[in-house]
């Protein structure tokens, strides 16, 4: 599972991030393997979206956010 | 003991740096160039005790010390080399309090660099309201860094920071992260040809070089392939080991309590912000009142300074004998100086609101929802800001650029933003489309002079887009293609945030845009005042008698032939010469030599253009409501509709702006950018007028 395909509403946790540039920016950004993720906001055009993570809000392009993979936290 | 300290002040992005900047220095500050790059630091000077002053930087929010666009690199630039003049004696590092594993990752890679530092946890209030809080004594052990809690929007806490900064035994040996596992030759070669300070500023030098610098690019990347040292894998490996590092300082550090599970208010305001719906029309909205308020509220300010300036001009032509110096005076400098501040009022404007969105958070939500729009254009979310300050003026606009990380991106916006119609174009807009239609012209409930002027700037926005996509079919792409952004909490707009940025915009403008105005200006006075051979004199000799043999000729006649001359003169000078010579080939435009006149003369700006109209007719330049209306009498006698549409077109379209030119030079340093861009807005220019003129 990747981060596109989080819904409104569901947390998750990050498990791993591919591709060697935008990893290291995603890790500079905090999007770290571990870390607890939720979708917030999605763009009027339907990409970008935006992620809440560690109080603060991230956006990805939908490209880059299926980079991400996740796994769901069972509520 | 030395009596001045260098402080730099480094942080992430929505920091609250600026803020803790302001705050510190307020007004007392200066933007300067770097000797030899583009790039811009701010300086401003603080009073630490009685005999210490501290003169502290503001760099550019960066993530990391791998940097990825212009801005990350400045401060950069500033850390990478000991012997820099600014490189700081003390850096005060500022954290958001509400994200600050994040913000510790930058934090410990610039202590690592051997530099005394000092964390100021900002925004603490805030994250104790999110139910997070620090002990900050215990934070301080683990980190082994003084720390503080600071509200630089406040202005609480700068005292205890100051103290530290007093304070002498500042070490500067703590390391979070250590290299010592990488092979030994690896890093000696390294160290030989990067010359830093200790390995790992030493290798992190090599790894920037590789990908953003050039010097010793090729050979640093030998040694790499030589040692089989994956860079990537490094900088991961590095980045994560530095988080474990600070995960556990900050975890011990962490004084626990209930979280509290509330929505804020940001998620809340951008549940309507960024909505399909809502969003789009808040932001049209938005948009419509800005430039609304940028004509509407400018209109009078611009009419003082052109008074001011027709009173100056006059009061000099009365008290100094007239002649050259006269001249050089009112139509050289004067001239060119008046240009350049009429602007300053719609700029003033436009960037107040821009900034006041911008601290607000407002403009991080608009890159979100138009990346999507902007993408196939070659361009991102980020491209939105300088297209829409390019409404004002260009010069600012292109260096607003720097935040957009990907170099095709980024040139690309370059490109294309001076077609965006500036300030300077409304003034041409203005006469041509009152040439064309009456004033009280309409088109059912709307006044059609508004509507064609409106629709001018709608072509300028639709050429920038489709020589966008151009652009991007032609340009090779470097760098792989992400758009990553923070969008950061809604916050009260800061008054001295607001005018500090405004400040620095419009200095951008006059400082950039002006002094080549005024230089421009200077070199087309001369141009346009003396002429080959001994023509000009030839037209004085020729009025002399005229004007001083018949006694008690009328004011009005004397008026009349006065203006005969100018306009004689201007069609003898070199000037003139030019506007003949170019004639053949701007004829096919319908242009003929008066215009290719005026066309030479706009390079300065091109408001230019209607100083110049009005010489060549003999009309008294006071831009007075008779003046103007004569303009556009003759001009109507002489030129057909098809003429003026075409005029107006290569108006939008041509780059003729010298400030724009270095402006661009600067930032892409590239010559063949800066003349791609000024052959192809020629080209559009002449190729569009050209075809306006012969379907009419």
């Amino acid at each position: 599972m990747n981060l596109t395909q989080l819904q409104s509403g569901q947390k998750a946790i990050i498990s791993k991030v591919n591709g060697d540039l935008l990893a290291l920016k995603l890790f500079e950004m905090g999007m770290l393997p571990g870390e607890t993720i939720a979708l917030e906001n999605i763009a009027p055009f339907g990409d970008p979206i935006a992620f809440a993570l560690n109080e603060s809000k991230i956006c990805l392009r939908l490209a880059d956010a299926a980079c991400v993979e996740i796994k769901l936290i069972e509520n | 003991m030395q009596n001045e300290i260098k402080i730099a002040l480094i942080g992430n992005p929505n920091s609250g740096k600026t803020s803790l900047f302001n705050a510190l220095t307020g007004m007392n500050h200066k933007v300067s160039n770097f000797p030899g790059t583009t790039v811009e630091k701010k300086i401003g000077e603080t009073k630490l005790s009685s005999h210490l002053k501290a003169r502290v930087i503001d760099l550019p929010g960066t993530y990391s010390l791998y940097p990825k666009s212009a801005d990350e690199l400045i401060t950069y630039d500033i850390l990478r080399n000991k012997s820099e003049n600014d490189f700081p004696d003390v850096v005060v590092f500022i954290a958001d309090a509400s994200n600050l594993k994040r913000n510790l990752l930058l934090m410990t890679q610039v202590a690592d660099l051997n530099v005394p530092i000092i964390l100021a946890l900002n925004m603490v209030d805030i994250a104790e309201r999110k139910g997070i809080k620090y002990d900050l004594k215990k934070l301080q052990t683990e980190l082994k860094i003084p720390v503080f809690a600071i509200n630089a929007r406040k202005r609480e806490g700068l005292e205890n920071i100051k103290a530290a900064l007093l304070n002498e035994n500042l070490k500067s040996s703590v390391n979070y992260f250590s290299i010592e596992n990488l092979s030994e030759e690896l890093l000696n070669e390294i160290g030989k040809v990067t010359d830093k300070r200790n390995n790992y500023s030493a290798l992190q030098y090599a790894i920037n070089v590789c990908d953003l610098l050039s010097e010793n690019a090729k050979q640093i990347n030998e040694i790499f392939k030589r040692h089989q040292f994956d860079v990537k894998k490094f900088q991961e490996e590095e980045i994560l080991s530095r988080y474990t590092t600070i995960d556990a300082a900050v975890k011990n550090s962490r004084i626990q309590n209930q979280s509290i599970i509330k929505k804020s208010l940001t998620q809340k305001v951008d549940k309507i912000i960024t909505h399909r719906f809502a969003g789009l029309t808040i932001f049209l909205v938005l948009l419509f009142l800005v430039f609304q308020a940028m004509f509407s509220w400018s209109a009078y300010p611009m009419e003082w300074i052109e008074n001011a300036f027709n009173f100056l001009g006059n009061s000099i032509n009365k008290t100094l004998p007239a002649g050259i110096l006269n001249d050089l005076l009112v139509n050289g400098i004067l001239a060119g100086l008046s240009g350049v501040i009429v602007f300053l009022p719609q700029i003033i404007i436009l960037f107040l609101f821009i900034s006041l969105l911008e601290d607000v958070g407002y403009m991080a939500r608009v890159g979100f929802m138009m990346d999507r729009l902007m993408r196939p254009f070659g361009m991102n979310g980020k491209s939105i800001v300088p297209l829409i300050s390019g409404i004002a003026c260009a010069v600012p606009s292109i260096m607003a650029t720097r935040s957009i990380e990907n170099k095709k991106e980024r040139l690309i916006t370059i490109l294309v933003t001076p077609l965006m119609s500036c300030s300077a174009r409304l003034p041409v807009y203005t006469l041509l489309i009152g040439i064309l239609l009456p004033a009280t012209a309409k088109w059912g409930p709307f006044n059609l002079h508004g509507l064609v002027l409106m629709f001018m700037y709608l072509i300028g926005f639709i050429a920038a887009i489709f020589s966008a996509w151009i652009f991007k079919l032609f340009i090779k792409q470097e760098q792989k293609n992400y758009f990553i952004m923070e969008l950061p909490g809604y916050k009260m707009p800061l008054l001295t945030n607001l005018a500090i940025t405004v400040y620095e915009k419009a200095g951008a403008f006059v400082w950039g845009a002006g002094k080549i105005i005024v230089a421009v200006s200077v070199v087309l006075w001369a141009l346009a005042s003396s002429g080959p051979k001994d023509n000009i004199k030839k037209i004085d000799e020729k009025y002399y008698s005229i004007l001083n043999t018949i006694p008690a000729l009328p004011d009005s006649v004397i008026e009349a032939t006065k203006l005969k001359i100018s306009s004689e003169k201007l069609e003898a000078s070199y000037a003139g010469e030019f506007g003949k010579m170019i004639e053949p080939a701007i004829r096919p435009l319908g242009f003929d030599w008066k215009i290719g006149i005026a066309l030479l003369t706009s390079l300065a700006a091109r408001e230019v253009f209607v100083g110049t109209v009005s010489t060549i007719y003999s009309v008294n330049n006071d831009s007075s409501k008779d003046s103007f209306s004569t303009i556009k009498e003759k001009m109507q006698k002489e030129y057909s509709i098809a003429t003026i549409l075409s005029l107006m077109i290569f108006y939008a379209f041509a780059l003729q702006c010298m400030s724009t030119m270095a402006v661009v030079k600067k930032e892409t340093e590239s010559l063949k950018w800066t003349l791609i861009q000024f052959f192809y807005l020629t080209f559009l220019a002449y190729g569009s007028s050209l075809l306006i003129f012969n379907i009419l």
